[in-house]
């Protein structure tokens, strides 16, 4: 009860002249008291476990992250994934997002649902399915031998090229969608206009189009690089141990070594990342030449 | 030029759509092989890894309990999240939008870290029971979906129904049922989808909380992978697909595919 007592508290001494207590406003109350306690208090209890050890306040933890060349690389492992991933995902995803707008009717429905249906697949049997193409003699081996590429089957599994293959596979749609939810709202005329007032496809392209797109292109690059930044099962499975990122530090320093602090600390500085993100994101689509919406 | 463009992006998505399908294909591919390797292509086709999931207890258990939890949380988030949804579209409680941002938040934070946040409460807490532990932060995952979608629907819901109804002798809690839940109804149904999604999916925050004897399916899966990756894997992923697909099409009978994606 006392979140909601003090949402009113706040309301009446804000407007004093307002004493009707609203019952009603009470049916807010079980979700705002359960996700305090079970969301809000745990992640403000580990920002805070990240200042302490057994001696009381301390910087242990981040001086061990960010002291140690070894895990400054392994947050640089991290961004390097969400960097790659996020450009591939958007060179990819902008000309099939723009195709996916461009066409009309029953097509587009089903195109539409093409896209959309690998995102209600469980990440863990894509990364399967995933680990069983880049067998050596898995179905990308039997395509690169039998049109000729390579001689004999390569390992793939457990090398860069799979990782990034893996993570632009499970994260393209969230780059695709947001994309052409604004390319749809894009109005063709526009890009007649240009051409006819004597603007080559580059010009077009680059005063017209991709200005108009930039909602879409900041909102589908933070969505892709935010999930992407923290993925675990994907380079989990498909690289493990020899490309260490952020996530598989975090879970060992729980699950097996037992460094809570260094775990804490990990936690706290992917928190910062993300929310950095997201301000820059919602900063960049407020700002003149972005608002478009 | 132009037609040039508009073909290349073609070409694009129709790579795109068969990059996307790849694993997806070969799950289903390999679940129906005859051989116990993953051997492309496939020596023969059989049924023997579908007849071999009815012995694979600890799969099956995980299964159980994924959809338990899924089915429950999904529940509790839209008893919770619907009623302060009202409150906030209605502006009963003052700081609506920062509210209605709160209740969205757990879906912008790092999944590693919330689980991360849950186990360390969980042991500060007390909290022993595994069940109830997954089930309090599956709440917490599934909310977000549920506060979306219906703040979406509630938007376009005209209040002035729920007051007729009060007029005309009903009580607020009875107008809601009557009334409103009635016609919001696909953002339930829309919202539920993908929270019993995120839920049965999820990885990142359940694997600090379960424990040897209670699995949730992700974790069961990936253990096999890991472990001993036979195509009774397949099979179970395979089925999880179907599973999946018929939800959508029941829901798009329901609601239509386009107004779930959009919101």
């Amino acid at each position: 009860m006392t979140l909601a007592r003090d949402d009113l508290a706040v309301a009446s001494t804000a407007k004093p002249a307002r004493w009707s207590f609203d019952a009603k406003a009470l049916i807010a109350a079980p979700g705002l008291i359960f996700m305090g306690l079970a969301f809000a208090v745990p992640v403000l209890m580990l920002i805070g476990d990240s200042f302490v050890d057994r001696d009381g306040l301390s910087l242990a933890g981040y001086r061990k992250v960010l002291g140690d060349p070894y895990y400054i690389g392994i947050i640089g492992n991290s961004l390097q994934l969400a960097c790659i991933t996020t450009a591939v995902c958007l060179a990819v995803g902008y000309p099939a997002a723009w195709a996916l707008a461009r066409i009309r009717g029953v097509w587009q429905v089903i195109l539409f649902a093409l896209i959309f249906l690998p995102l209600t697949v469980s990440i863990v049997v894509k990364t399967f399915g995933l680990t069983i193409m880049m067998r050596r003699d898995g179905i990308i081996n039997f395509l690169l031998v039998n049109l000729g590429f390579i001689e004999r089957p390569m390992r793939l599994v457990f090398t860069e090229f799979s990782l990034y293959f893996g993570m632009v596979n499970v994260f393209l749609p969230f780059m695709i969608l947001p994309l052409y939810s604004v390319m749809r709202m894009l109005d063709p005329r526009l890009l007649d206009a240009s051409a006819s007032l004597g603007a080559g496809p580059v010009h077009t392209f680059l005063r017209v189009t991709l200005p108009l797109t930039m909602p879409g292109v900041i909102a589908g690059g933070t969505l892709v690089f935010s999930i992407s930044v923290a993925a675990y099962v994907t380079p989990g499975l498909l690289v493990g141990d020899r490309f260490m990122t952020m996530s598989q530090v975090m879970a060992k320093a729980y699950l097996n070594i037992r460094d809570f602090q260094l775990g804490a600390s990990m936690a706290v500085i992917m928190l910062v990342i993300s929310a950095a993100l997201i301000l820059a994101s919602s900063y960049l689509v407020r700002t003149p030449g972005g608002e478009r919406r | 030029m132009a037609l040039f463009g508009s073909l290349f992006c073609r070409l694009v998505l129709g790579f795109v759509i068969v990059f996307l399908f790849l694993p997806i294909l070969i799950v289903l591919t390999v679940s129906f092989s005859s051989s116990a390797v993953f051997a492309f292509p496939p020596p023969g086709f059989s049924l023997r890894w579908y007849a071999s999931l009815a012995n694979a207890d600890s799969m099956l258990q995980a299964v159980w309990l994924s959809t338990q939890i899924a089915a429950l949380s999904t529940a509790i988030s839209l008893v919770l999240g619907t009623l302060c949804a009202i409150a906030i579209t209605r502006g009963m409680i003052p700081g609506a939008k920062v509210v209605a941002t709160f209740m969205a938040s757990p879906l912008m934070l790092p999944g590693l870290v919330l689980g991360i946040a849950f186990l360390q409460a969980a042991r500060d807490f007390g909290l022993r029971d595994t069940y109830s532990t997954l089930l309090i932060a599956h709440v917490v995952i599934t909310m977000p979906f549920i506060m979306r979608t219906v703040l979406a629907s509630l938007s376009l819901f005209d209040f002035a129904m729920v007051d007729a109804a009060r007029m005309l002798g009903r009580s607020y809690p009875a107008a809601l049922w009557t009334v409103l839940v009635p016609n919001i109804l696909p953002g339930f149904v829309s919202g539920g989808l993908f929270a019993f999604i995120a839920s049965f999916d999820n990885y990142p925050v359940s694997i600090f909380l379960v424990d040897v004897r209670t699995k949730t399916l992700p974790i069961q899966l990936l253990n096999q992978v890991e472990m001993s990756p036979d195509p009774t894997v397949a099979a179970i992923s395979a089925l999880l697909i179907l599973g999946t697909i018929a939800a959508l099409i029941v829901c798009d009978r329901l609601v239509g595919l386009k107004r779930m994606a959009s919101i």
